[in-house]
Parts: structure tokens; C-alpha cells; sequence
């Protein structure tokens, strides 16, 4: 097998008593994507924002591509080519939505230090963003507030702006969360369109989604990892089958 | 962007005609207090143009700036105090001395979040206040009085109210230039990012420190512009001009216009300047009632008095 694009090696992070990263390892392969399910608090939102730098790890490492980043800050993994979605929404709400991801793209092109040349028609910035926002079905929308979207629509912006980096590897977080079916729908044909041109690791509770999707999926409880593998092996496993996914067939009735 | 007639542009349009044909108004008129008053509120416009950018654009609520004020006229003062006269030396050195302040304010209040933010800078303003009262040589709590306006080698007469006054009007429509290329340029657009959502820009890979710094340090350095004309204006300056509450009236002036609006500080100069004369006319006790009038403002129209005539031509 090629070197993994992301290697996560014996991470480790705490808060207080709680383990939310315990001795975690899991690698991503180039061009798959790989999802992390687990029970609410298994720890898949504290993993992606270790990945990204947001929070440090007490212990382990990051690798990726090759190079360590443990120690690299958040806006420097950035410009190598690490992207992610939040979980709840982050976005910059007073601004337009062609802001929001004109900003995603101007933060690779460079320090931004121009203090002249109006930003909104370079087009070194605004043709990557206006593309971005077609993928994702919001050319229309482009010059509107952005808090004047509907959840919805303010996931697909997150979206577009992971996208509009050109990123190496997508993070995305829940990206379906909260969504009406019709929404999700729309989500997973966009992801299944993107899969093969970006590696992505997602996060996701849709199990349907998640199977439907994932290339390799990793099982994460209480902050450990206790099973990585297809599809398949993952519906076959029966720790899985005991930890949680039984537990989600239960609770879904 | 459609370019129809809305009540914004008309309403901008007649100020700027306003302002550009007062000198005439009063020839005509032989009212000199109308000279005078205008002067001031222009040069206090520049000043709040400035604040607008580092707390409309930048979020950063800086309860200091009158500092900077203080900094450009005691240059001046100073200077020329010690027999240096041309405007071509002062200048540079009393805006040099203002971005030298905003540095060093704004590279230690920008690690900090929330109160201490508004802290730093109001702490750093009174410091600059009681040094000010305790520079004996200049006059100390009395202030120093300017022998001379700065020269400018006969290009320009500052002590030519007319001329002045022009003077002033140019540096403001400059100043609104400026703002407007500098928040629709890259940087501009990283600092409202930055205002937005902090978390985020640093997560997408802005070091947003440093854009908010550079943007506190041209704040500061235009801010200090307005100082430089205030003193020339009232061929004095003292350290009044830079405690606390003149703070206070910049940001008033700001909200009151409408935060974030390139014309927002010059409609909130204007009417917080003229609501002062007005209301002191009718009682002694103008601050009482403009108290509650500004509170309206901030209750019921949150974009200020630009955000009233956005909504109108909506309505
Ligand atoms: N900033 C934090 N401070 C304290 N505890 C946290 C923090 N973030 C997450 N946790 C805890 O860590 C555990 C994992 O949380 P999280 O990563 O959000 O889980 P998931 O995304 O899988 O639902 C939870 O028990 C949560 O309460
Ligand atoms: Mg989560």
C-alpha cells in the first residue's frame, strides 16, 4: 500500500477525567474516503480539530503527507492542504456568502497584505469562488447575507468554502447534521461526486449515508479505536455490531 | 449593485454640496461661527472615519483613541514650541509618533479578548493624559498655546480659515477614500473576517493578529491626522483632548452614524456636533437629554443613522 496521505499515531487529549482521544491511531490512504462513526462523545469532533490544530494533543503525532505537524499551527496546516467543515456552523454571518468563501480561497493565495486592489473583482479570487459556490448550488444566493440562509444551505456553504481551498484532504464534520432528508440527499450526491478528486475523512451519524459512502470506516468508542475496515467487515464486526451499532438499531427502533 | 436614487445617496450628496459650498454661505453671510463649528466637526469626522475602521471594520471597540488625538496635536505643539515650524517635518513626525502609539497599544491590547480589550487602550489614553498634564516645560494642565499654524512653505495657508477649512474637508474625503479601498481590498476583507469569526479565519489559515494590528496602527496614525488639525484649528492643545471622555464622544459618534458604513462617522459627527449646539442652547443640562436620545439610537436602529436611511429606501 502507498504511504497514507494522514497518519494518526497514539493520540492522545483529555479534558479533565475524560479521555476524548485514548492511544487513537488510524490512517487515511490517498483518494479514499474514510469516515469515524461512534456514539455521541466518542471523540470524533475533538479528533478533526487535533487534525487541524485547533487543539493540541497531549500525546501521539500527526503526519501528513509524510511530514510531521503535531507542532504545526492551525493556520499553517491550512495552507498544506488540510480543509474542514464545522460541525455547527462557522461561518462569517454579517458577511455575503461570495465573502464567506472569497476568504477560504484568499487564505492560500498568500499573506493579505494588499491594501488597494478591490478584492471582490480579482479574479484571481473571485473565479475559484464563484466556482466553489456552483458546486454547491449557491451561485444565486452569492450576494446575500449569509445569515439569510437556511440550515441547509449554510452546510453546503461550509462546503463550498472547504472546497474553494483546493484542499489535500477534506475534513468534514457532521456535515449532514440537522438536515431534512432532502437536504442530506442532495449532500451525499455531492460527496459521492467529490470522492475520487479529494480524500476525505467524514464524520457523519448517518449510517445510511455513511455506508453508502465510505471506502474504509473507522469505529470510535469512548476516545479508542476498535475497528477500522470496509464497509462490510465493519457491518460484520461484532464488537461494532455490540458497541454501537446494535445500540443504533435499538435506539432507531 | 443597482445605482438608483435612494434617500442614502441624496442625503450624501447634499452633505458633501453642504460642506463644499459652506465657505461661501458664510462670506456671504459674514457668519464666522458657522466656519469655526464646521472646521471642528470635520476634523472630528476624520477622527471617527479613523476609530470606524478599527471598531466598524475591525470590531476591535478601542476606548482610547481620543489618545491619538492628543499624540498629533502635542507633536505639533511641541514642535513648534521648540522652533519647529514647517508642517513638512511636523507632520510626518507627529504621524509617526501615532502609528508608534497604535503599535504598541494595539500589540498588547490584541492578545487580549472582550473587556480587556476596551481596558488597555482607555488605560494607555489616561497614562498619555497624565504625563501630558505633567509636562511642565509645556504648559502642563493649563496646555500649550501655538505661536504659528504649521507652515507649509506658502503651498498653503493654515491660518487662513478658508483655506483651513478646505484643507481639512480634503483630508476627510481623503480619509473616507482610503477606508473604502482599504475594507474592499484583500486586507480589508481578511480584518472583517477577522470581526466576523476569529476562530474561523485562523482555522482557514489567517494570522489574524497581525491584519488587526496593521489595521489598529492605521487607525491610530489617521486618528492622529485629526490631532495635528485639531490643534492647528484651535491654535492650542491640551491634554483634555485626550481623556476618556472624548473617547466616549468618538465612539458615540461612530455607533450613532452607523458602524461598519463608510459614511456613518461623518453622518454621526454631524449630528452629534449639532445636537450638542442645539440641546446647549435650550438648557444647561444637554448632556441629561442626549444621554437617553443616544440610547434610542442604539435600541431602535442598530445600523446607526446610515442603517435609518438604508431601511428607508427599502420601506
Ligand atoms: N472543550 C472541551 N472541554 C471539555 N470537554 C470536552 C471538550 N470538547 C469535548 N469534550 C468532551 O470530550 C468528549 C468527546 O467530545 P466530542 O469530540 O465532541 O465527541 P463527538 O464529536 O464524537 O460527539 C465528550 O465527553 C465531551 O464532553
Ligand atoms: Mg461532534
Amino acid at each position: 500500500m502507498a504511504e497514507p496521505l494522514l497518519q494518526v499515531d497514539n493520540l492522545s487529549k483529555n479534558f479533565g477525567g475524560i479521555r476524548a482521544s485514548d492511544a487513537l491511531s488510524l490512517e487515511v490512504v490517498r483518494g479514499e474516503l474514510h469516515a469515524v462513526i461512534g456514539p455521541n462523545g466518542a471523540g470524533k469532533t475533538t479528533l478533526i480539530s487535533q487534525l487541524t490544530g485547533l487543539l493540541h494533543p497531549d500525546a501521539g503525532a500527526i503526519r501528513f503527507d509524510g511530514q510531521d505537524i503535531t507542532q504545526v499551527p492551525a493556520y499553517q496546516r491550512s495552507l498544506l492542504g488540510l480543509a474542514r467543515s464545522f460541525q455547527i456552523t462557522s461561518l462569517f454571518l454579517d458577511l455575503s456568502v461570495l465573502d464567506n468563501v472569497l476568504l477560504a480561497v484568499q487564505a492560500h493565495q498568500g499573506h493579505s497584505f494588499h491594501f488597494w486592489k478591490n478584492a471582490r473583482r480579482d479574479r484571481d479570487l473571485r473565479d475559484p469562488a464563484m466556482a466553489a459556490l456552483k458546486r454547491v448550488g449557491l451561485t444565486e444566493r452569492a450576494m446575500q447575507p449569509a445569515f439569510r440562509l437556511n440550515h441547509g444551505d449554510h452546510r453546503q456553504l461550509e462546503l463550498a468554502m472547504a472546497l474553494a481551498a483546493n484542499p489535500r484532504l477534506l475534513l468534514l464534520d457532521e456535515p449532514m447534521a440537522g438536515m431534512g432528508p432532502e437536504q442530506s440527499a442532495r449532500m451525499v450526491e455531492m460527496l459521492r461526486a467529490l470522492k475520487g478528486e479529494v480524500t476525505i475523512l467524514l464524520v457523519e451519524h448517518d449510517m445510511e449515508a455513511v455506508f453508502a459512502l465510505a471506502d474504509r470506516i473507522t469505529v470510535l468508542v469512548y476516545g479508542r479505536v476498535i475497528a477500522t475496515g470496509t464497509p462490510q467487515e465493519i457491518r460484520a464486526n461484532a464488537q461494532v455490531r455490540e458497541a454501537y451499532l446494535g445500540e443504533q438499531e435499538a435506539t432507531h427502533g | 449593485m443597482i445605482r438608483k436614487l435612494n434617500l442614502r445617496a441624496v442625503v450624501i450628496a447634499t452633505l458633501l454640496a453642504a460642506l463644499l459650498l459652506l465657505p461661501l454661505y458664510t462670506s456671504l453671510t459674514g457668519d464666522r461661527f458657522a466656519l469655526t463649528l464646521f472646521t471642528r466637526i470635520v476634523i472630528l469626522a476624520l477622527a471617527a472615519v479613523s476609530l470606524n475602521l478599527a471598531l466598524g471594520y475591525g470590531g476591535m471597540v478601542s476606548f482610547g483613541h481620543a489618545a491619538f488625538l492628543g499624540i498629533g496635536g502635542y507633536a505639533v505643539g511641541i514642535l513648534s514650541y521648540e522652533g519647529v515650524g514647517s508642517g513638512f517635518v511636523q507632520w510626518p513626525i507627529a504621524l509617526g509618533a501615532s502609528a508608534l502609539f497604535a503599535l504598541v497599544i494595539g500589540a498588547l491590547s490584541l492578545r487580549t479578548r472582550g473587556v480587556y480589550f476596551i481596558m488597555i487602550p482607555l488605560a494607555f489614553a489616561q497614562m498619555a493624559y497624565y504625563i501630558a498634564s505633567g509636562l511642565a516645560r509645556y504648559g502642563g494642565d493649563d496646555g500649550l498655546t501655538l505661536q504659528n499654524r504649521s507652515s507649509f512653505a506658502g503651498l498653503i495657508n493654515p491660518s487662513n480659515k478658508v483655506q483651513f477649512y478646505y484643507l481639512c474637508l480634503a483630508l476627510l474625503l481623503g480619509s473616507i477614500y482610503l477606508v473604502w479601498r482599504l475594507t474592499n481590498s484583500r486586507f480589508g476583507l481578511a480584518v472583517q473576517g477577522a470581526r466576523s469569526n476569529d476562530t474561523r479565519m485562523r482555522a482557514i489559515g489567517f494570522p489574524t493578529y497581525r491584519y488587526k494590528l496593521a489595521c489598529f496602527v492605521i487607525s491610530g496614525t489617521l486618528c492622529g491626522l485629526a490631532g495635528i488639525l485639531l490643534a492647528n484649528n484651535t491654535d492650542f492643545v491640551s491634554p483634555a483632548i485626550m481623556f476618556w471622555t472624548r473617547s466616549g464622544d468618538l465612539i458615540v459618534m461612530v455607533v450613532l452614524g452607523g458602524m461598519g458604513s463608510l459614511f456613518g462617522p461623518l453622518f454621526g459627527a454631524v449630528a452629534l456636533l449639532f445636537l450638542e449646539e442645539a440641546l446647549s442652547r435650550i438648557t444647561e443640562y444637554w448632556q441629561i437629554l442626549l444621554g437617553p436620545l443616544l440610547l434610542l439610537v442604539v435600541l431602535f436602529a442598530r445600523g446607526g443613522i446610515d442603517g435609518l436611511l438604508k431601511g428607508a429606501r427599502r420601506g
